[in-house]
C-alpha cells in the first residue's frame, strides 16, 4: 500500500508543478501587460516603465515563475493589483463562503445519492426503479444555475422563505449562514445526487448479483440486512471514487451558483478579478481550486486504499 | 470490439434500435434540437434580432408564442437561434478533444512504454482544469467570447477522449487478428489505421454524443457568466442571464432557455445510453 501512495504523492505533486507551469504561461507569457491594463490608456511610456519596474514584471519569465512558487510556498500568494491587499487575504475570505458550500452541497449529494441509489437497486426493473431512473435522468440534464433560478422563482419569489441571495456572513450565527447556503446548496447537489443515484445503483445491482450474497441469504440473512450490511459495503468502492470527483465538481460549480446568488464567494472574486484584470488575484485562485482538486483526488486514493483490501494486503 | 463493429454496421442494429426507449427517445429529441437549429437558418417567426421596445415583455399570445424579452425580441425566434450557437458550439468543442484526444490514446497505445505514461499523466493533470476554470483563465487572458469558449470546452474534452481511445485501443492489441497483422509485418501506425481505430471508433461515437451534452451544457453555464456567447448574438445561457434581474417582474423569461437546454442535453443523454447499450450488447443486462 505505501508503494500505492507513493506513487500517487509523486503524481499529485508532479499534476502540481505541471500546473502552476501552465497558470503562469497562459497569465504571464499570453499578450496583454498587467501594468499597461493597470495604468490605463493615458499612462506615460516613463510611468510604465516606472510601474513595470515596481511589479517586477523586468525580471526574466523563469526568474518570475519560480519566485512565485517559492512565494506560495510561504503562503504569499502576492498583492492584488486593485485592492493593493495580499492575494491570500481575500481568498481566506471567501473560502469561508465556498467551501462549507461545496461542503453542504457534498452533503445533500451523498444522502440523497446513495439513499435513492440503493432504493431504486432494491426494487431494480420495477416501478419505483424505473421513476428514479426518470428522475435522475431529468436531474443529469438540468444546467445547475437554471435550477437555481427556478429555486429562487419558487422560494423567494412566490413563497417569499428565502432571501433570492446575498449572504449574512458567520458572525450573526452559524444557522442563519447555512440558511443562505441552503437554496445555493440544494441547487448544486441535485445534478450530483442525480450522478451518484444512478452509479450507486448500478453498483449495488453488480454486487447483489455475486456469490457472496446468495451465501448470505442462505444462511437466513433478510434482505434489508444483506442490502444494507453486505451489499452496500461493497459497493462503496466505485461509489467513493465518483464522490471525490464530484467533490471537485461541487468546489467548481460553486463558481457559477455564487453568481446566481450573488454570494461573496471565490466566484464573484474571480469575475471582479477578470473584469479589473487583476491576475494576480486570478492566478491565486485558479491554482487553489486546481489544488484543491488535486488534494481531493488525492485523498480518494487515501481512502480507497483503506477500505479496498486488495490494495491493503498488496503492494501495488 | 470487432464484434462491435459488426453489431453496429449490421440490419441488426437497427432493428434493436427502433425498440430500444432511451434511443428513439432521445433520438426524437436531438433531431428536433438539430431540426430547430436548421430552420431558423431560413425561417423564425420575427427576426431574433430587431428590436421593438413598444412591444417589450409582452406575455404569450398567438403572435409572440412565448412572450417577448425587455428589448421586445421574440423569446421563441431567440430560443430557435440560441440553438444554433449551442449546437455550433458542442461540434466544434467536440470535434476538437475527439480529433487530438483519439489521436493522444491511439499514440499511447501503439508506442506504450514511456509515450503512454507522458500521455497519461497529462490527462492526469488536466484534470485539475475543469472546463470552467480554464474558460476563466482564457477569458481574463483573451476576453469572452464564443471562439474562447470553444477553445476551453475543447481543451477539457481532449484528455476525456485520450482515455476512452486508449483504452478501448489496448483492448484491440492484444487480439488475435493484430497479432497476425504484425507477424505479417505491417507497422504500428498502418495497424492502428487499418484496424485498431475501426474498431474503436462505435466507442468513440457513444463518447462524442456524451460530451456533446456536457458541452451545450458548458456552453451555457459560460455564456450566462458573461464569457461566452456575446450579444447579440442570441444564446440560451445568455438570456437567463439576461433574465434573471427581471425575475420579479417576467419570471417565464426564466423558464424557456432552461427547458431548452434541458431536452437538448435530455436528448443526447438517452441517445448516447442508448448507442451505448446497441453497441456494446453486454451492457444491456445492467439496465
Amino acid at each position: 500500500m505505501s508503494v500505492f501512495l507513493a506513487k500517487r504523492l509523486a503524481t499529485m505533486v508532479a499534476t502540481l508543478l505541471f500546473s502552476s507551469l501552465v497558470v503562469f504561461l497562459v497569465l504571464e507569457i499570453l499578450p496583454g501587460d498587467p501594468a499597461q491594463v493597470l495604468l490605463g490608456v493615458d499612462g506615460t511610456p516613463e510611468q510604465l516603465a516606472v510601474l513595470r519596474e515596481k511589479m517586477g514584471l523586468n525580471a526574466p519569465a523563469a526568474a518570475r515563475y519560480f519566485s512565485w512558487i517559492g512565494n506560495m510556498l510561504t503562503g504569499d500568494f502576492g498583492t492584488s493589483y486593485a485592492y493593493g491587499v495580499p492575494v491570500w487575504s481575500l481568498l481566506e475570505e471567501r473560502l469561508a463562503l465556498t467551501v462549507p458550500l461545496a461542503l453542504v452541497a457534498m452533503a445533500m449529494t451523498a444522502l440523497f445519492g446513495l439513499v435513492l441509489g440503493v432504493w431504486a437497486a432494491a426494487r431494480h426493473n420495477r416501478p419505483g426503479d424505473l421513476a428514479i431512473m426518470g428522475i435522475s435522468q431529468l436531474g443529469i440534464s438540468i444546467p445547475n444555475f437554471w435550477f437555481a433560478l427556478m429555486l429562487i422563482l419558487l422560494f423567494a419569489v412566490k413563497l417569499g422563505w428565502f432571501s433570492a441571495g446575498g449572504f449574512p456572513g458567520w458572525e450573526d450565527g452559524v444557522g442563519e449562514g447555512l440558511k443562505a447556503l441552503l437554496l445555493p446548496a440544494l441547487a448544486l447537489a441535485t445534478v450530483q445526487a442525480a450522478i451518484l443515484a444512478r452509479i450507486t445503483r448500478s453498483s449495488v445491482i453488480d454486487v447483489l448479483q455475486e456469490d457472496f450474497v446468495r451465501t448470505a441469504r442462505a444462511k437466513g440473512l433478510g434482505r434489508r440486512a444483506v442490502l444494507w450490511r453486505h451489499a452496500l459495503r461493497n459497493a462503496l468502492i466505485p461509489v467513493i471514487t465518483v464522490m471525490g470527483l464530484q467533490f471537485a465538481e461541487l468546489l467548481v460549480g460553486a463558481i457559477v451558483v455564487e453568481q446566481v446568488f450573488t454570494l461573496p464567494g471565490m466566484g464573484r472574486l474571480v469575475f471582479q478579478s477578470i473584469a479589473n484584470r487583476d491576475l494576480q488575484v486570478v492566478k491565486g485562485i485558479v491554482i487553489l481550486l486546481a489544488f484543491m482538486v488535486v488534494a481531493v483526488n488525492f485523498a480518494v486514493d487515501l481512502l480507497y486504499a483503506l477500505i479496498d483490501p486488495r490494495l491493503k494486503a498488496s503492494d501495488v | 470490439m470487432s464484434d462491435m463493429a459488426v453489431v453496429s454496421s449490421g440490419a441488426g442494429f437497427w432493428r434493436r434500435a427502433r425498440r430500444h426507449r432511451s434511443f428513439v427517445f432521445g433520438g426524437i429529441l436531438s433531431a428536433v434540437l438539430v431540426g430547430t437549429a436548421a430552420l431558423s437558418l431560413v425561417w423564425t417567426p420575427h427576426s431574433p434580432y430587431r428590436i421593438d421596445i413598444p412591444n417589450r415583455l409582452k406575455p404569450m399570445s398567438p403572435t409572440y408564442w412565448l412572450g417577448t424579452d425587455p428589448f421586445g425580441r421574440d423569446v421563441f425566434s431567440l430560443l430557435m437561434t440560441g440553438a444554433q450557437n449551442s449546437i455550433v458550439v458542442g461540434v466544434v468543442a467536440v470535434a476538437i478533444g475527439m480529433l487530438l484526444g483519439t489521436a493522444l490514446g491511439l499514440l499511447a497505445s501503439a508506442r506504450r512504454g514511456w509515450v503512454e505514461e507522458l500521455v497519461m499523466r497529462f490527462t492526469d493533470f488536466s484534470f485539475a482544469f475543469p472546463a470552467i476554470l480554464t474558460a476563466i483563465m482564457l477569458t481574463a487572458v483573451l476576453g469572452p467570447g464564443t471562439v474562447n469558449s470553444i477553445i476551453a470546452i475543447g481543451i477539457f474534452n481532449i484528455p476525456v477522449f485520450a482515455r476512452v481511445a486508449r483504452g478501448a485501443a489496448n483492448a484491440v492489441w492484444s487480439r488475435e487478428f493484430v497479432l497476425a497483422a504484425r507477424a505479417c509485418g505491417r507497422g504500428r501506425l498502418r495497424i492502428t489505421f487499418d484496424h485498431v481505430l475501426p474498431n474503436i471508433v462505435s466507442v468513440i461515437v457513444v463518447q462524442a454524443t456524451i460530451r456533446f451534452a456536457l458541452a451545450i451544457l458548458a456552453e451555457a453555464a459560460l455564456s450566462y457568466l458573461g464569457l461566452g456567447t456575446q450579444p447579440p448574438n442570441p444564446s440560451w445561457g445568455r438570456m437567463l442571464n439576461e433574465a434573471q434581474t427581471l425575475i420579479y417582474i417576467a419570471p417565464q423569461l426564466a423558464i424557456f432557455p432552461g427547458i431548452a437546454i434541458a431536452l437538448a442535453v435530455l436528448g443526447l443523454n438517452l441517445l448516447g445510453d442508448g448507442l451505448r447499450d446497441l453497441v456494446d450488447p453486454r451492457l444491456i443486462r445492467r439496465r
